[in-house]
């Protein structure tokens, strides 16, 4: 159910290239997302990983077209799904696209809920609009939906509302909505964050086994190092709105290339390796209203120099050969250790 | 449910005695003697004022005056004027008027109120909310009684389209100008309250959701972000019936409505003790269902609301 011409062969399932977004406060600008990249496969599983104010979840609210605007304003680049420009569609057309080919589900699924529908309603509201389905056939699919995604007794509990779920079954009811037309992209973004350890680690099993299940492409937005490594299989690392490192998972947490994700697996434990001490990244987060020059990592990077790190905003380029990414002037030095 | 309407029309009877027996008291309390001012100029015999006074029991304590009243009240008898008219028949017309006067007001700010919030709150900043903002701030600050005769000497006199007093000319038309009247300093308060939900609620993580669902700006606002913000304006409103039932008091006297204001302001100056007590109480109940109503109402639009 494809209402988008064949594409090309070889064109990826989407593809964001030099996106920018920018939050207009009242006196000041603030640049969320600055020229950022990437691609996803079909049936992939990409890993935006970053810091609370790295853009992560500005850039993925810009993709799906749901930016509060004003203040937030998609300030330039594209975002293409299966080779369809999405960005200067007409929202009449855009909509169809919501839900339908690129899907989303948030942190907080409480807040995400329509508190006073309920959920069976919720899920079957998306076959109401968009597949014009009767009442009665979209409350049956939204029991199935509910099934699949595990939820125990979901005939009766369709009839609940958000409120009377716990957090895990609420993320799941989530889950059910946003797959309800079979999407071709899922946006997670951070969809553990808010639970405990025991249910995030079902909500991460049941997301890759529905992804396996359905061939979709998986985008997995989070701050968690542990999250990403058992189930994505690249990673984007993000910084000041930017990518500064790309790679498979394995080779990514084997040969950092960027001082930034060095830093960031220094400073999380590590069950194999026993008394290691944890080193934090010095420095906080930069202001977006006022980004550091040059790269903006180098105010709290133990490997900046002078020469360069201020002055030069460095590329991202590939410095392996195999698509390894790095956007840093001496990420040769970094993959040496 | 039932459990909790039924708990709460009980609580209602001690509420009921209690108000019942404080008016009564403030009544008792009033300077001046009624019976005297019955006779007007005229010297009274005293034969017939100790008669008076016995047959309206007012030489009896106000204890056992109040314990025949409430015995009274418990067999539907509401007891008779100075005049001896039964109470209950005058309240029947003079609610008959003020209930026109005050559902044409409630019903004026309810769908004017509403419509305007959503209106403004849709486009927060644009010209329809700076006019709505800046209108409900002018008629916040305006005493209704400068709206009134304002309203009746250009509507009324000067461009004669609507009657400016009595209710000859019946429902609606005789009550169009003083229940808008009435109705517009809460129409006021409901087009900011509609307002502010909504673009709070516009704001919320559901709205999002709705968005990343895909579904049209239409749905999202009418079945999505509309259903929410009105939770508190219906409230507002449910409220507010018992209060513009009060507030017609000023307004009746304004338009020459012969509702329960006019009358209760007659009786508080005469005396009339059977007469206050029974249009206050019945105030008081309207008031009490008015919050009942309310709150069955905001279980019904709140699913997170539950009664115990």
């Amino acid at each position: 159910m494809t209402n988008t011409t064949d594409p090309a062969p070889g064109t990826p399932l989407l593809q964001v290239e030099d996106l920018r977004v920018e939050f207009r406060m009242r006196g000041s600008t603030v640049n969320a997302v600055n020229g950022l990249s990437y691609t996803l496969a079909e049936g992939e599983t990409l890993a935006i990983l970053g810091e609370s104010g790295s853009g992560k979840s500005v850039s993925a609210q810009a993709v799906m077209g749901i930016l509060d605007t004003p203040p937030a304003y998609v300030t330039g680049g594209a975002v293409r799904f299966r080779g369809t420009e999405l960005l200067g569609l007409p929202e009449k057309k855009r909509r169809t696209y919501r839900g339908a080919h690129i899907a989303m589900i948030f942190q907080d699924a409480l807040s995400a809920l329509n508190p006073v529908h309920r959920v069976g309603d919720q899920i079957a509201e998306m076959l109401l609009v968009h597949r014009g389905m009767s009442r009665g056939d979209a409350r049956k699919r939204a029991i199935e939906l509910m099934e699949r995604v595990r939820i125990p007794s979901a005939g009766s509990r369709a009839n609940d509302y958000p409120h009377q779920f716990s957090g895990g079954m609420r993320q799941r009811v989530m889950i059910a909505m946003a797959l309800a037309l079979e999407p071709d992209v899922l946006i997670a973004d951070e969809p553990t964050t808010a639970l405990d350890v025991t249910v995030q680690a079902q909500i991460m099993k049941l997301l890759r086994d529905l992804q396996d299940e359905m061939a979709m492409g998986l985008i997995l937005i989070t701050h968690d190092l542990g999250v990403v490594a058992d189930v994505a299989d690249r990673i984007v690392v993000m910084y000041a709105g930017r990518v500064v490192e790309q790679a498979e998972v394995r080779e990514l947490y084997a040969r950092p290339a960027h001082p930034y994700t060095e830093g960031l697996l220094a400073s999380v434990p590590r069950v194999d390796v026993r008394d290691r001490a944890l080193t934090p990244i010095k420095g906080s987060p930069p202001n977006l209203a006022a980004i550091p020059s040059g790269c903006p990592f180098h105010p709290r990077c133990p490997r900046a120099r002078e020469e360069r790190c201020p002055d030069e905003v460095p590329a991202l380029r590939d410095v392996t050969g195999t698509g390894h990414g790095s956007a840093c002037h001496y990420a040769e030095e970094v993959l040496g250790g | 449910m039932w459990r909790f309407v039924l708990r709460r029309l009980l609580q209602m009877v001690p509420v009921l005695i209690g108000t019942t027996f404080l008016i009564y008291v403030a009544v008792f309390a009033l300077p001046g003697d009624p019976i005297r001012a019955l006779g007007g100029d005229k010297p009274m015999p005293p034969s017939v004022y100790e008669a008076l006074r016995h047959h309206y029991h007012l030489d009896e304590p106000l204890i056992t005056q109040y314990g025949r009243y409430l015995l009274g009240l418990a067999r539907g008898d509401f007891g008779e004027t100075l005049n001896g008219q039964s109470v209950a028949s005058l309240m029947a017309t003079g609610w008959t008027v003020t209930v026109q006067l005050a559902l044409t007001a409630w019903i004026f700010e309810l769908v004017v109120g509403i419509a305007l919030g959503v209106l403004a709150g849709l486009r927060k900043g644009g010209i329809i909310d700076s006019l709505v903002l800046s209108g409900t701030t002018f008629i916040i600050a305006i005493p209704a009684f400068v709206l009134a005769y304002s309203a009746q000497l250009i509507f009324g006199l000067k461009l004669g389209w609507f009657p400016t007093a009595g209710t000859d000319d019946g429902w609606p038309y005789s009550y169009l100008l003083p229940g808008v009247i009435l109705g517009s300093l809460s129409l006021a308060y409901i087009a900011r309250l509609t307002r502010t939900s909504l673009v709070e609620n516009m704001r919320a993580d559901y709205v999002r959701t709705a968005l990343a669902k895909g579904l049209p700006r239409r749905r999202i606002i009418l079945r999505h972000t509309l259903r929410n913000s009105l939770i508190p304006v219906v409230t507002y409103l449910g409220v507010d019936l018992g209060n513009l039932l009060a507030g017609a008091i000023v307004i009746e006297g304004i338009f020459n409505l012969p509702g329960i204001g006019q009358q209760i302001f007659q009786a508080v100056q005469i005396k009339d003790g059977p007469t206050v007590v029974g249009i206050s109480t019945f105030l008081v109940l309207i008031f009490l269902l008015a919050n009942l109503v309310v709150d069955i109402l905001y279980g019904a639009l709140d699913p997170r609301i539950r009664y115990e």
